[in-house]
């Protein structure tokens, strides 16, 4: 209840509160924290290896963290398992697409409304009256998110037959079947031609605006990120480099000299100058 | 194919969902259910002894392609479950006196309760190691069948009587027909449902990405064992089925063998493909009745070498067995699938 009340007043949505992650010798993670407000679309940037997927699977619950903690609206979610995470208002895609090679894109898509669905084995076995209603609601849903996507064309094709970008795009749309309230991307654009790339950042930003949807986005594409983000959060060999606007963190001394020699560098110069 | 799509859209998603949608399909199954009712008739005790024998190895392999097929874990005990089922329902009738039509259902749900305790395993083992703690149920159960003898009679086997209902005996080949025909074609609508609802969704999200499916929410304990209690549910329907019909059963009848023999029906006829179950039951029933029907009348005609027939016959047996499996590897399913794809007919489309 008061968790409730609490998330009312204030506009924070997830809350990282010093996460510390390690693999064996390896920290993946050290005292990170951060805040994502409602509304915002955050970006997590930072090197190959520096700890950006390794928070998601923190968030989502696949990594239990050694230390801190994971708040969603007000609530602490870090020793949820996943498949309790998700019916909170959390979804997220891959840096790797993982659909369900077996299974059309329809399928993968209802999939992602598993959680609003109700139907057991046995209703579900004998697909009568409300099997049957529910079916056929959700997958009204389902074809709205193909319409959003521009999806209509493969909506019966296996995934496994599609290209990689529409395999992304999908993932997307997975995510968004299960109407989060916090959408987790992990590098949705990586890849992508130009194209493709301008599609989905016309995606995230018409998912953040009019779906009402928050969104974190880990991506390497720093025109995206600077161009779409309200706020950026750098990490470095699982440390906190720097947080805030585009603008400030592109100025930050200690994000321009761990980017210096990176390619993304001259990007970051051209900008901030 | 994508012109056949265009051409026969459907004006709403209700339609899209019906089990049979075109027109031809339709036409297609109400012919084979009439022909289910007619044939058999016409056919001889022999013949019907085979289709039964079918239409029981359809309930169990679609059990097991529900399992393994569809929800990706793998079962070595599928044979050991047909037995619970066989026995409990033995017990059930012979014992207790319960009907047989109550008895049926009964030995489904005790046999999904093994099949339920048998697969919490599967949470933790995946792959080979699933496999080799299923292997352990098979014989941890194949034991109990041999020593509890108060309920199973043990080595010397227990007599079964055949199924009664209100009076009327299903002892004949031809009425056990109609008995066994009922049952497999409930299963198979049931299985078929399942598949392309909810639960089924999360089987075959476990069984291609059991991250993500977790991810999405999907409970995967539950499902698991879920699955493992559906595929129970039908190993115990088939096994009582087949309890009742040769009317005398020892664990003999439940060996590794069998649990192999099954796997080989839904690997043949395709995993995660209803219709593969079906193939596959049909394949492994018929093949070895064809080859002995064959190497009989051979050894009528040559009966010095009576033994070397034998001997063949399960070599050929095997041979044909590798042969699908390198030349189909994906199953009698996806040649079908092919073959319609090229038809343009869709009498099963979903
Ligand atoms: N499951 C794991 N087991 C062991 N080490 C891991 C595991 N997951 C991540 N790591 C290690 O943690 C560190 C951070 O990895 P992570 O995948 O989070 O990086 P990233 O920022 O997403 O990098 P990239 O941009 O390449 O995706 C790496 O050193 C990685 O090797
Ligand atoms: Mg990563």
């Amino acid at each position: 209840m008061q968790a409730e009340n609490k998330a009312a007043e204030s506009p924070v949505l997830l809350e990282a509160e010093n996460i510390s992650l390690s693999f064996g010798g390896v920290n993946a993670l050290l005292s990170v924290g951060f805040k994502v407000e409602k509304g915002e679309i955050y970006s997590i940037i930072g090197p190959n290896g520096a700890g950006k997927s390794s928070m998601f699977n923190v968030i989502s619950g696949l990594y239990r963290p050694q230390h801190g903690r994971i708040l969603f609206k007000g609530r602490d979610i870090t020793p949820l398992p996943p498949y309790k995470i998700a019916p909170l208002g959390i979804a997220r895609s891959f840096q790797n697409v993982e659909l369900f090679k077996g299974m059309t894109v329809i399928d993968n898509l209802l999939l992602g409304r598993h959680i609003h669905m109700k139907a057991g084995l046995l209703s579900g076995g004998l697909f009568f009256g409300k099997a049957q209603k529910e079916e056929l609601h959700h997958r009204a849903v389902v074809e709205d998110i193909i319409d959003f996507l521009e999806i209509e064309h493969i909506r019966k094709k296996p995934v496994g037959m599609l290209s990689y970008g529409l395999q992304k795009r999908l993932e997307l749309g997975r995510a968004l079947a299960l109407e989060p309230e916090l959408l987790l991307l992990d590098e949705p654009m990586a890849g992508m031609n130009l194209e493709e790339t301008e599609d989905m950042a016309r995606f995230i930003l018409d998912i953040n605006q009019e779906r009402d949807t928050t969104v974190l986005l880990i991506e390497h594409d720093m025109g995206v990120v600077m161009d779409i983000s309200d706020k950026v959060t750098v990490l470095n060999f699982g440390q906190l480099l720097a947080s805030g606007t585009p603008q400030e963190v592109q100025e930050d001394p200690a994000v321009i000299s761990a980017y210096l020699g990176d390619e993304d560098s001259v990007f970051l110069a051209g900008r901030a100058g | 194919m994508s012109a056949h799509i265009c051409g026969d859209y459907k004006t709403s998603y209700k339609e899209d969902m019906v089990l049979f949608q075109t027109k031809f399909s339709k036409f297609w199954i109400t012919a084979f259910l009439i022909a289910l009712c007619v044939v058999p008739i016409f056919l001889d005790n022999y013949t019907l002894y085979v289709c039964n024998m079918i239409g029981i190895a359809i309930i169990g392999a679609l059990g097991l392609n529900i399992l393994t097929g569809f929800t990706g874990q793998i079962s070595l005990g599928h044979g050991a479950f047909l037995g619970i089922g066989a026995y409990a329902s033995a017990y059930l009738v012979m014992d207790l006196g319960i009907p047989f039509f109550i008895a049926l259902p009964c030995a489904g749900l005790i046999t999904a309760m093994f099949g339920m305790v048998f697969g919490i395993p599967s949470l933790r083992l995946k792959g080979l190691y699933l496999a080799i703690a299923t292997l352990a149920a098979q014989f941890i159960i194949e034991y109990l069948m041999v020593h509890m003898e108060g309920i199973t009679n043990g080595v010397l086997g227990k007599m079964v009587d055949f199924p009664s209902f209100m009076g009327f005996s299903f002892d004949t080949d031809l009425k056990y027909f109609y008995l066994v025909a009922t049952i497999a074609v409930l299963a198979t609508m049931m299985a078929k449902n399942i598949v392309r609802t909810r639960s089924g969704r999360a089987f075959i999200a476990i069984r291609d990405q059991y991250i993500s499916a977790e991810v999405m929410g999907v409970n995967l304990f539950k499902y698991k064992l879920m699955a493992f209690a559906f595929s129970s549910f039908l190993a115990g329907i088939a096994g009582s089925l087949w309890a009742h019909y040769v009317t005398i059963i020892t664990p003999e009848h439940f060996t590794i063998g069998v649990s192999i023999q099954y796997l080989a029906m839904i690997i043949i006829g395709g995993m995660g493909h209803i219709i593969g179950s079906i193939f596959g039951a049909i394949f492994m029933v018929l093949l070895p009745e064809l080859l002995r029907v064959m190497s009989g009348s051979l050894s009528g005609h040559f009966p010095m070498i009576v033994n070397l027939f034998a001997a063949i016959k399960e070599g050929i047996f095997g041979l044909i067995i590798i042969g699908f499996l390198v030349y189909e590897p994906d199953g009698m399913a996806h040649r079908w699938q092919m073959i319609k794809a090229y038809w343009k007919l869709w009498p099963f489309s979903y």
